[in-house]
């Protein structure tokens, strides 16, 4: 697969990178991916970029995001009896106020790391005497996996099935972190939400606020090519939306992903970790699938929020100070002993920066 | 959870795919992609395909980047790594 292959080409990145040297404009791109965060840094990208450009990494990884409040509100779901918890393994590790899922699992509660939530409709279907509760993290990408296995529960009967849903979408918050850090010039859009969402939700963003970016794979190749087309609008000063992913992204995204969001979730606020509430930001369950919504079903009402203190991921999810200024970077906040969830997962800000960026 | 590399198709069947990535396979619903054929590359996200990657595009794009003008640049040799994957969480 040889075409695939040349996205990664380091003759083709040179060629580009000494195409965005030519341009010695002040530019600042942000990117809320954090998949992004991870190839950005660990292919050499970003050490490669001339002085004039900044990159900050966003909000883009769905468990920094997760607020203190859905963590503590998951680990109390953990402990009503009966109860298995269903997740991503990154989710153990993010710290609610006083505890988190990985010390809720050794002190006996039962909490079981899944690939998918297909998964755990499968777990749920082969042990119907415990009720099953999937963790709902993730953006766009995820949340019509989710949406598709509750559909699947509510064709084949499955009642001990519900989902804790604290999925998050992207355009609100690109909305929110404009309106709070002027200094962004441009975005670089997630490559898999936008399979999703198409470019139509960043048109919206562009008109209220006129700033633009380029929706970009996960390569050198793409990643460098999209930098280069955002020096470009902003030297002709005429922000756009770019799809410089079209091997992956339809300009209307995925159509067929969008109908399952949009028969099993509605738009709701939501709470952001350290960015406070977003609204319509989030995705709550309508009426003909709350059955399946795990916090009507054991009535878990949503706790206030107080992030550990020093931690400064709120700042950092923003872009206002790189990973390193906050004062327990590497110091009390490691990956092993996370103080902050952009700490925890591989894909954090501060995780990514821990493991492969140069101070 | 989602992996970012392409994944060969080898077999459907009904609402189930099985793709393949060096060696690994992985089974992924094809709810999202109705017309998903043996020998499509997708991207798998946490179980399920979210799209078929589409070669012309992908040739198109490349062939842009390709005509650019080959600038002199600096001594310094970029060191970019290969990666194989990238994990998504
Ligand atoms: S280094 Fe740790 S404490 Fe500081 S902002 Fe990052 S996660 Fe929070």
């Amino acid at each position: 697969m040889n075409w695939l292959e040349e996205f990664k080409s380091p003759q083709l990145s040179q060629k580009i990178l000494a195409q965005i040297k030519e341009y010695d404009l002040p530019y600042t791109f942000m990117e809320v991916c954090g998949t992004h965060t991870v190839s950005i840094l660990r292919s050499g990208v970003r050490s490669l970029l001339p002085k004039n450009i900044k990159h900050i990494s966003g909000p883009g990884c769905p468990v920094c995001v997760t607020s203190q409040g859905d963590c503590d509100l998951a680990v109390e779901a953990a402990s009503i009896p009966n109860i298995c918890i269903t997740t991503f393994g990154d989710m153990l590790k993010v710290p609610g106020s006083k505890s988190n899922l990985a010390q809720a699992r050794s002190e006996g509660k039962h909490i079981e790391i899944i690939y998918g939530p297909l998964d755990a409709l499968k777990y749920a279907a082969e042990h119907p005497e415990i009720q099953v509760v999937f963790l709902g993290i993730g953006f766009e990408t995820t949340a019509p996996t989710v949406a598709a296995t509750v559909k699947k529960a509510k064709e084949q009967n499955i009642d001990n099935f519900s989902v804790l849903s604290f999925h998050k979408i992207v355009p609100p918050a690109l909305n929110a972190l404009l309106s709070t850090n002027p200094k962004i010039d441009g975005f670089i859009y997630p490559g898999h939400v936008s399979t999703v969402i198409g470019i139509e939700p960043y048109r919206d963003v562009l008109r209220k606020f006129n700033k633009g970016g380029v929706i970009a794979g996960f390569e050198p190749v793409d990643i460098l090519s999209a930098i280069l087309e955002l020096l470009k609008m902003k030297q002709s000063n005429q922000p756009s939306v770019i799809n410089n992913y079209s091997r992956a992204v339809r300009d209307e995204g995925n159509p067929n992903a969008l109908k399952f969001i949009n028969e099993v979730f509605a738009a709701e606020d939501a709470e952001w970790r350290g960015m406070g509430t977003i609204p319509e930001s989030g995705l709550g369950f309508r009426d003909e699938y709350k059955k399946f919504c795990a916090k009507t079903k054991f009535n878990l009402k949503s706790k206030k929020s107080v992030d550990p203190p020093g931690c400064k991921c709120g700042e950092v999810l923003q872009g206002l100070i790189e990973p390193y200024q906050c004062p327990l970077f590497g110091k009390a906040c490691t990956p092993i002993k996370p103080v902050g969830p952009c700490m925890v997962s591989s894909e954090g800000s501060c995780a990514a920066h821990y493991k492969y960026g140069k101070m | 959870m989602c992996l970012a590399v392409p994944m060969k198709v080898t077999s459907i069947e009904n609402d189930m795919a099985t793709a393949d990535y060096m060696g690994t396979e992985t089974r992924a619903c094809t709810a999202f992609l109705p017309g998903v054929k043996v020998g499509d590359y997708i991207l798998v996200h946490a179980g399920f395909a979210m799209e078929v990657l589409d070669e012309e595009s992908a040739l198109e794009a490349l062939k842009l980047w390709k005509e650019l003008e080959d600038l002199s640049f600096d001594k310094t040799e970029p060191k970019l790594v290969e990666e194989k994957s990238i994990e998504l969480a």
